[in-house]
């Protein structure tokens, strides 16, 4: 299987303070990766360094065959992105913010209708098409971010925390939406806190103080740390 | 080309979606315009004096009312007492006070000359000067009409000592009848047009980076020339509108002569905007908040304003200053469009202002986008 996204002793220092700590995994292609950390521990900067946003300072990176160093603006064509800042433009209707984004992204005319006539339609968003963003409910922003964030077919889509403050059955629907994707061959990286979604994922990683500290299946990391539940694992690295 | 097509879609919807900004970018300069010209002004009328008369004589009432004739200015009290004088001196009731000594009119038709004595606020030292020479021309008038009724009264030996009156002919070219409107609306219409272009393209900016869109935008493969077109061409054309608005109700409204070419006036109105909005983008590069936006943009206007030639004459400030205000782009467009409004300057009169101002225009937008990143 093809590794989509390698990093090897990957590190990343702010002044005196080391965020990120020569980590070194890879991604699987049509994998959902997931990326465990407490708050501070330094998810989202391995992330944006994955995404371009951020510059790393030592170590190696790769992001669809495409260095993070020096290919940058080639992978921002190869992937997608949504972070837990809320992205979509609360004051443009849904139909305005995916016609922008698929713009930007270079999509044809005819390609821009088509495919967000298919999303508003997938996401039952059809009679909210001309409202403005922030008239509606945040479980449909997260799901209308998440597909925008896909609009432009990548090969990789990075989620930063996508479900941070909505209900179990909303979370659930957002991750229905994360296997149709990856059932097409997307991968998925994805940053979350809740363990439940942790199980969902078909390898996860975790991270304490900018290393990474356990990785491998939900299953593995249980019967290695000796728990029944992934909050279990998850407190005994936290702890540590 | 097409991307930045859909950037510059999405800005003007959202410029025009605020509600509030419509009435920001047309109304409000507009009414700054009317309001402005009409107060800002260098004329000093309606002085307030106060009379120590000492004297009582008829020429000293005559002075009296020399003063309180004129439009310059208004008599607020009289008495013969100094202390009072001073007290209104002291709590701004009077501006100047003028001092009649006794005898004064007894002096004048014995000797010929008499004393008095003029005690002026200077805390506003304009008002101040402007007083004084009020009040010599005054009291000129006054020696030089007391001066020809005592040669009629066949006494020559002293009209020949007192002073001659020294008539002056004034002719103010340009600005016929040293009308502050016409001087004042052209230069309050750069500041307007600066105001709206420095303060909103930066601002612009910086929301994206308060909301965390400009994350969203930094992952997508758009490039650096193509978002900052897409962000600064809204408010050139913008820039470009206010300014036409306001130079279509300056000469509606304020008669505003337009002795030159207009084509001179919009060509440097086009690059001067390039300029400004290059500061914008600069100053949305280094701040994070739209606060902090603001607060740069303001720190940088006020400089400009005061420096630019509209409310101090260049050639009255020391001569650093005048150095420093070579680097003010606001001073070119100032000078340009009194130039060219009122003066009727051609293209080669102010070539050098395009060439400084072009060079302007290249240097501050290199910089920005050289500062601009899409990675921290």
């Amino acid at each position: 299987m093809d590794h989509v996204i390698t990093s090897n002793n990957l590190t990343k220092k702010f002044g005196n303070f080391t965020a990120v700590d020569r980590i070194s995994f890879s991604v699987l292609k049509g994998e959902i990766f997931g990326f465990l950390g407490a708050n501070g521990a330094g998810k989202t900067t391995v992330m944006k360094m994955f995404c371009g946003l951020l510059s790393p300072t030592g170590g190696e990176g790769s992001v669809a065959g495409l260095d993070i160093f020096t290919q940058r603006e080639k992978i921002k064509k190869r992937i997608g992105y949504m972070s837990q800042r809320f992205s979509l433009y609360e004051d443009l209707t849904v139909s305005e913010n995916i016609t922008f984004y698929a713009g930007i992204y270079g999509l044809k005319k005819n390609d821009i209708k088509e495919k967000r006539e298919a999303l508003t339609e997938r996401l039952h968003l059809g009679d909210f098409q001309n409202n403005l963003i922030s008239s509606l409910p945040l479980g449909w922003k997260q799901k209308l971010a998440f597909s925008v964030a896909l609009i432009h077919s990548p090969d990789i889509v990075f989620l930063d925390e996508p479900t941070g403050g909505v209900d179990p059955v909303t979370r659930r629907q957002f991750w229905d939406l994360i296997y149709e994707a990856a059932r097409q061959g997307v991968t998925i990286f994805v940053t979350t806190h809740y363990m439940d979604e942790a199980e969902y994922c078909d390898r996860i990683s975790m991270m304490v103080d900018g290393r990474i500290e356990a990785l491998g299946k939900p299953s593995e990391l249980k019967t290695q740390f000796g728990v029944k539940t992934m909050n279990e694992v998850f407190l005994k690295l936290a702890r540590k | 080309m097409r991307i930045i097509f859909y950037m510059l879609k999405k800005e003007f919807r959202q410029i025009f979606r605020n509600k509030a900004m419509i009435p920001i970018i047309f109304v409000a300069p507009l009414i700054q315009l009317i309001i402005l010209s009409n107060a800002a002004t260098f004329e000093i009328r309606n002085l307030k004096i106060y009379f120590n008369d000492f004297d009582k004589s008829t020429y000293a009432q005559r002075l009296k009312n020399a003063f309180v004739q004129t439009d310059y200015f208004i008599l607020v009290g009289e008495s013969t007492n100094r202390d009072i004088a001073e007290r209104k001196l002291e709590l701004n009731h009077a501006d100047l006070v003028c001092e009649i000594p006794v005898n004064f009119g007894k002096d004048l038709q014995k000797y010929g000359h008499a004393k008095l004595f003029l005690k002026i606020n200077a805390i506003d030292g304009t008002k101040a000067g402007v007083g004084i020479n009020y009040s010599q021309n005054i009291i000129q008038k006054f020696t030089s009409d007391i001066a020809q009724e005592v040669i009629l009264k066949t006494n020559p030996e002293i009209a020949v000592e007192l002073p001659y009156a020294v008539n002056i002919d004034y002719s103010n070219w340009y600005n016929e009848k040293l009308d502050y409107q016409t001087y004042m609306v052209p230069g309050l219409l750069v500041l307007l047009v600066t105001l709206i272009a420095a303060f909103l393209s930066s601002m612009n900016i910086v929301r994206e980076k308060e909301m965390g869109t400009i994350e969203q935008i930094n992952v997508t493969p758009i490039l650096k020339y193509q978002f900052i077109i897409g962000k600064l061409l809204p408010f050139w054309i913008l820039g470009l509108v206010v300014f036409s608005v306001g130079l279509f109700f300056a000469w509606l409204i304020f008669n505003i002569p337009v002795a030159g070419s207009l084509w001179i006036i919009y060509a440097f109105t086009c690059i001067y905007l390039l300029a400004v909005l290059g500061l914008g983008l600069f100053i949305s590069t280094i701040t994070d908040t739209q606060q902090q936006a603001m607060f740069i943009s303001w720190f940088f206007f006020v400089i400009f304003v005061l420096m630019s030639g509209l409310f101090t004459a260049i050639e009255n400030m020391p001569v650093w200053a005048q150095k420093l205000t070579l680097l003010n782009p606001l001073r070119y467009f100032m000078e340009v469009i009194r130039m060219v409004l009122l003066k009727g300057s051609g293209f080669q009169d102010v070539r050098i202002h395009f060439l400084i101002i072009g060079g302007f225009s290249i240097l501050i937008n290199l910089f920005a986008v050289w500062r601009y990143r899409k990675i921290t």
